[in-house]
C-alpha cells in the first residue's frame, strides 16, 4: 500500500463560503476511491484544488511522499494527475486526435503535424485500455458517452497516472454508465489510481474500493466499499436517516383522470413514434412507465402536454376531450408538468425565481385580472410563500435561477407546478442529477400530490425510482404500451426483460 | 415619482460598463488626436461647447439624438423576443414615408387629430413592414437577419420611387410636397429644429420599459428570447409572441419615421436618414440593450455628431474625426456587451 496522494488539512474559501475545511485525503495506488456527498459538499473543490485549478488558504499536498505547490492544471498534468470535469472541454469541430493531442501536438521539424507518430500513440491506448474509438469523428457527431471517452483519452495521453472524473454518470445514460464502469476497471488493472466523485449511492458502492464522504466542506469519514451499505453512506452523506423506500397506500379512488386511446404520433424525424398508445391513470394514484430511452416516451409526454401534435387517438382528461387543446388549455385544466430536461423545458435561467414561479400563470388571476397587466403585489406575496413553503434555497426571490444548485432549481420547477392544484402531474425524470437529500424531498412531495388526489404519471429511467413509488408499472417498448403490472405481483428482472421488447413474441 | 427614480437608478447602475468603455473610447481617441498633431483638450473642449455651450447646440445635440432613441427602442424590443431586428431603418423609412402622406393628403383636419392620425399611420406602417419577416420566420423559418436587412434595401428604394415619382413635389428634388401645417410637429427649443417627437420618444421609454417588466405581454416576450422552448412548456404562444415583438419594433421606427418627418423636415425628402435606423442597433448595444440606457446613449451620439460640426469649425480637427470617436466608443462599449450575449446564446445551444 503506497500513498501516491495526501492532501493535509485543505481549507479553501470563497468569499462568504467554506468550501472545503481543514480536509485530509489520501489515495492509495491503484485503488478506485469514490468521493461521496451532497451538491454544494465541496467535493468538486476539493478535486479542483488537488487539480491546481483553486489555490488552498492553507494546508499541504504531497504527490509520492513529497510536498509539492501547484499554481495551475499544467503543473498537475505534468505531476501525472488528469481531471475529466463534469461539463467537457472539447472543441466540438475538432476531430477525436485533434481533440486529444490539442495542446501537445507531436511535431516533424517542429512545424508539421506528425500525423502518423498520433496515430501509432492512440492505438496503444485502444490496445492497453480497450479504449477503443473512431480517431476522426467530429467531436459534435458523437454521442456524450463517446465524447467522455475522449475526455478520459485526453487525460491519458497527458500521462495522467491519477485520473479524477468528476460526476461521470451525472451525464450518461445507463448504458453508458455500464460501459463507463466497466472502462474504468481496466483502467485499475492497468495500474491507473482513480477517483470517482458522485452522489449517488449505488454505483459508488459498484465500483469503488474505499468510499470518503464529505459533508459542508468536511469528511465525514472514509469507509471500505465492502464494509457498509446505501443506509449508512446515505446517513453520513446527509446527516440524518434517508428514507429509501415507502410504504404504498392501495388505490383509494376509481375515478379515472387521465384516459389515453389508441395514441398515435411521430417523432421530430417523421417516424411513427407511437403506434397506438392505451393508458389509463386514476386520482391518487402514481403509475410509473419504464422503459428504455427512445422509445416513444418523450413523445407521449409532448402529446399529453399538448406540445406534440397527435395524429390519431384521443386523450381524455376527466372525461373531457383533450386531444385539440393548446398548451395554455391543458394547463387550465390542471395538467402540470415536470420536464424531463429542466433547463431546456422547465425553467428560463436568466429570469428570477419569482418570475420563474408564474411562468404559464402570468396571464391568469390573481396575477392578472386584464390579461395585460401584472400585478408584481401578488406575484411578490405568492413568491414569498412558494420560497416558504417549498424551502428553496436561494438568496433572494429576485436571484436569476441559473445561480442556484440543480436540487433548488428542480424544486422551483416543482413548487410552481405543484401550486397549480394539479389533476394530473406528469414527472419525467424529477430527480436526475439530484443528490439523495433533494430525490428524498421530490419523492415525499409526489407522494404528498398523489395523497391529495392528484393523478401522477412518473417516468424515469431509474428503474428503482419506478419500484419504489409506483401503485402500477406500464412498460413501454417501440411506441407501445407492452404491458401494465403490478409491483407486488412482478419483479424487476420480469419488467427489465419486457423493457427489453422480450415478450413482443408472445403477444 | 419617488418610485420612477428609485428604479431608473437601479437600471441605470446597470450600464456603469458602459460609462467606463466610453471613457477608455474618448482616452483612445485622445491618442488618435494627439498622433494627427491636435490637442486633445481644445478638441474635446470644442466638442462639449458645441453640444452644450449654447441653445442652437442643445437643439442641435437632441435633434440628433431623436430618431435614434425611436430606433434603438425598435432594436431593442424585438431582441428581448431573441430577434436580430436590423431593418429598424426600412421600417423607420416607411413610417416617415406613412407620416409624410398623411401629412400632406388631409387639410384642414384639427391638429388635435392630424398629428395623431401622422403618427399612428407611421406606426401602422412601420409595424405592418415588420410584420413581412415575422410572417417569414414563424410560417418558413427564414432568418430575420437576412430578411429585415433585405427589407431595408426594398425600403429605401420604394420609398425613393415613390417621392420621385407618385408623391413628387414639383421641382428638380426628390421629395413629397410640405405637410399641411395641422400636422406639424411643434418645435420645443426654438429657433432649433428639435421637435415635440423627442418627448414622444421619452414617452415611449417608460412605455416600452413599463411593457416589457410589467405587462403579461412583455413577460412572456422576455420568457421567450430568454428560453423559447421553456416558454412553449409553459403554455405561451411563441409563434404570436414572436409576431407581436417584431411588429411593436417596426411599428416603434416607424412613429420615430412619422416623427421626423412632422417634426424636422417636414416633407420626405428622399435619402433624409444617414441610416438612423442602423445607429439604432449600435445605440441599444452601448445602452445595455435597456430603454433608459439607449435614451442616454442616443443623446451621447447626439452630443458626438453635433459637438463633432464644432469641433471641426473651431479647431479644424477633421470632421471623420468624430466617425472614429463614435466607432469607438461603440467598440468598447457594444463589442463587449455583444460578445457577452453571443456567448450565452451559444451556451443556450449546446
Amino acid at each position: 500500500m503506497t500513498l501516491v496522494i495526501e492532501m493535509r488539512n485543505i481549507t479553501v474559501t470563497f468569499p462568504g463560503v467554506v468550501a472545503n475545511d481543514k480536509i485530509n485525503f489520501s489515495l492509495q495506488k491503484g485503488e478506485i476511491h469514490g468521493l461521496l456527498g451532497e451538491n454544494g459538499a465541496g467535493k468538486s473543490v476539493l478535486m479542483k484544488t488537488l487539480y491546481g485549478i483553486h489555490r488552498p488558504d492553507s494546508g499541504q499536498i504531497f504527490i509520492n511522499g513529497k510536498e509539492k505547490k501547484f499554481d495551475s492544471p499544467a503543473t498537475a498534468i505534468k505531476m501525472g494527475i488528469g481531471m475529466v470535469h463534469q461539463h467537457f472541454m472539447l472543441v466540438p469541430h475538432l476531430s477525436v486526435s485533434e481533440n486529444i493531442i490539442l495542446g501537445q501536438e507531436p511535431t516533424t521539424k517542429r512545424v508539421f503535424l506528425d500525423l502518423k507518430k498520433i496515430k501509432n500513440d492512440l492505438s496503444i491506448f485502444c490496445d492497453k485500455y480497450n479504449l477503443c474509438i473512431d480517431l476522426e469523428s467530429p467531436i459534435y457527431t458523437l454521442p456524450v458517452g463517446m465524447q467522455q471517452r475522449v475526455e478520459i483519452l485526453k487525460a491519458l495521453y497527458r500521462g495522467a497516472d491519477i485520473l479524477i472524473l468528476d460526476e461521470p454518470t451525472s451525464v450518461l445514460t445507463p448504458q453508458e454508465a455500464e460501459e463507463l464502469f466497466k472502462a474504468v476497471e481496466v483502467l485499475k488493472n492497468q495500474g491507473k489510481t482513480i477517483v470517482f466523485i458522485s452522489h449517488k449511492l449505488k454505483e459508488v458502492l459498484k465500483i469503488c474500493d474505499n468510499i470518503s464522504v464529505l459533508r459542508k466542506g468536511k469528511v465525514i469519514g472514509t469507509v471500505k466499499a465492502s464494509e457498509t451499505d446505501q443506509n449508512q453512506l446515505a446517513k453520513m452523506m446527509v446527516g440524518r436517516k434517508v428514507k429509501l423506500s415507502y410504504k404504498k397506500e392501495e388505490i383509494i379512488s376509481d375515478k379515472i383522470v387521465l384516459q389515453i386511446e389508441n395514441l398515435k404520433t411521430i417523432n421530430d424525424l417523421g417516424i411513427l413514434a407511437l403506434k397506438g398508445v392505451h393508458l389509463n391513470v386514476k386520482a391518487s394514484e402514481i403509475l410509473g412507465i419504464a422503459g428504455v430511452q427512445g422509445n416513444g416516451q418523450t413523445e407521449l409526454i409532448e402529446v399529453i402536454t399538448g406540445l406534440r401534435k397527435a395524429t390519431e387517438g384521443t386523450v381524455k382528461l376527466n372525461s373531457e376531450d383533450i386531444t385539440g387543446k393548446s398548451p395554455k388549455d391543458r394547463l387550465k385544466l390542471g395538467i402540470s408538468h415536470i420536464p424531463e430536461d429542466r433547463q431546456k423545458r422547465g425553467l428560463i435561467s436568466d429570469f428570477s425565481v419569482m418570475e420563474n414561479l408564474i411562468l404559464g400563470s402570468q396571464d391568469l388571476p390573481p396575477f392578472s385580472n386584464d390579461k395585460i397587466r401584472i400585478d408584481f403585489t401578488k406575484v411578490i406575496d405568492f413568491s414569498k410563500k412558494l420560497i416558504r413553503d417549498f424551502s428553496i434555497k436561494t438568496p433572494n426571490k429576485d436571484t436569476e435561477v441559473r445561480y442556484l444548485s440543480g436540487g433548488t432549481q428542480q424544486r422551483v420547477v416543482v413548487a410552481r407546478e405543484f401550486s397549480r392544484n394539479p389533476r394530473l402531474i406528469i414527472a419525467a425524470q424529477p430527480t436526475r442529477g439530484l443528490d439523495v437529500g433533494a430525490t428524498e424531498y421530490v419523492h415525499d412531495k409526489l407522494i404528498e400530490m398523489k395523497e391529495q388526489g392528484s393523478a401522477i404519471i412518473l417516468l424515469s429511467t431509474d428503474l428503482d425510482e419506478i419500484w419504489m413509488l409506483s401503485n402500477r408499472i406500464a412498460v413501454i417498448f417501440e411506441g407501445k404500451i407492452v404491458a401494465i403490472k403490478n409491483p407486488k405481483e412482478t419483479n424487476k428482472r420480469e419488467i427489465g426483460l419486457l423493457m427489453a421488447g422480450a415478450n413482443l413474441e408472445e403477444k | 415619482m419617488q418610485k420612477v427614480f428609485e428604479t431608473m437608478k437601479v437600471e441605470l447602475k446597470k450600464i456603469t460598463p458602459q460609462l467606463i468603455a466610453i471613457f477608455i473610447a474618448l482616452l483612445v481617441g485622445s491618442i488618435v488626436l494627439l498622433a494627427t498633431g491636435f490637442s486633445p483638450v481644445e478638441a474635446y473642449g470644442a466638442l462639449v461647447i458645441g453640444a452644450f455651450g449654447d441653445i442652437y447646440g442643445v437643439g442641435q445635440t437632441l435633434t440628433q439624438a431623436t430618431p435614434i432613441i425611436f430606433t434603438a427602442l425598435a432594436f431593442l424590443f424585438a431582441f428581448k423576443a431573441g430577434l436580430f431586428n436590423i431593418g429598424a431603418e426600412g421600417q423607420f423609412l416607411v413610417g416617415a414615408l406613412a407620416g409624410a402622406i398623411v401629412g400632406i393628403s388631409f387639410s384642414g383636419l384639427p391638429t388635435i387629430i392630424h398629428i395623431p392620425l401622422a403618427l399612428l399611420a407611421g406606426a401602422f406602417f412601420g409595424g405592418l413592414y415588420a410584420f413581412i419577416p415575422a410572417i417569414l420566420k414563424t410560417k418558413f423559418g427564414a432568418h430575420e437577419v437576412i430578411t429585415t436587412m433585405m427589407l431595408t434595401y426594398v425600403a429605401i428604394y420604394l420609398t425613393g420611387y415613390m417621392v420621385t415619382d407618385i408623391f413628387k413635389a414639383p421641382g428638380w428634388v426628390s421629395q413629397t410636397p410640405l405637410i399641411s401645417p395641422t400636422a406639424e410637429l411643434p418645435r420645443i427649443l426654438p429657433p432649433t429644429q428639435l421637435s415635440a417627437s423627442l418627448l414622444i420618444g421619452i414617452f415611449l421609454v417608460f412605455l416600452t420599459y413599463y411593457t416589457l417588466q410589467k405587462t403579461v405581454l412583455g413577460y412572456e416576450i422576455r420568457a421567450i428570447g430568454f428560453n423559447s422552448l421553456a416558454a412553449e412548456n409553459g403554455g405561451i404562444n411563441v409563434k404570436k409572441g414572436l409576431i407581436l415583438s417584431l411588429v411593436i419594433s417596426g411599428a416603434l421606427a416607424g412613429i420615430g419615421g412619422a416623427g421626423e418627418i412632422l417634426g424636422v423636415h417636414r416633407r420626405f425628402i428622399d435619402g433624409f436618414s444617414p441610416g438612423y435606423g442602423w445607429d439604432g442597433l449600435a445605440v441599444a448595444l452601448i445602452g445595455g440593450l435597456n430603454p433608459f440606457g439607449s435614451f442616454l446613449a442616443a443623446i451621447l451620439i447626439g452630443v458626438l455628431r453635433s459637438g463633432g460640426m464644432t469641433m471641426n469649425r473651431v479647431t479644424g480637427v477633421p470632421i471623420d474625426i468624430v466617425t472614429i470617436l463614435q466607432a469607438l466608443v461603440i467598440l468598447f462599449v457594444a463589442a463587449p456587451v455583444f460578445i457577452k450575449h453571443l456567448i450565452r446564446r451559444g451556451k443556450k445551444y449546446d
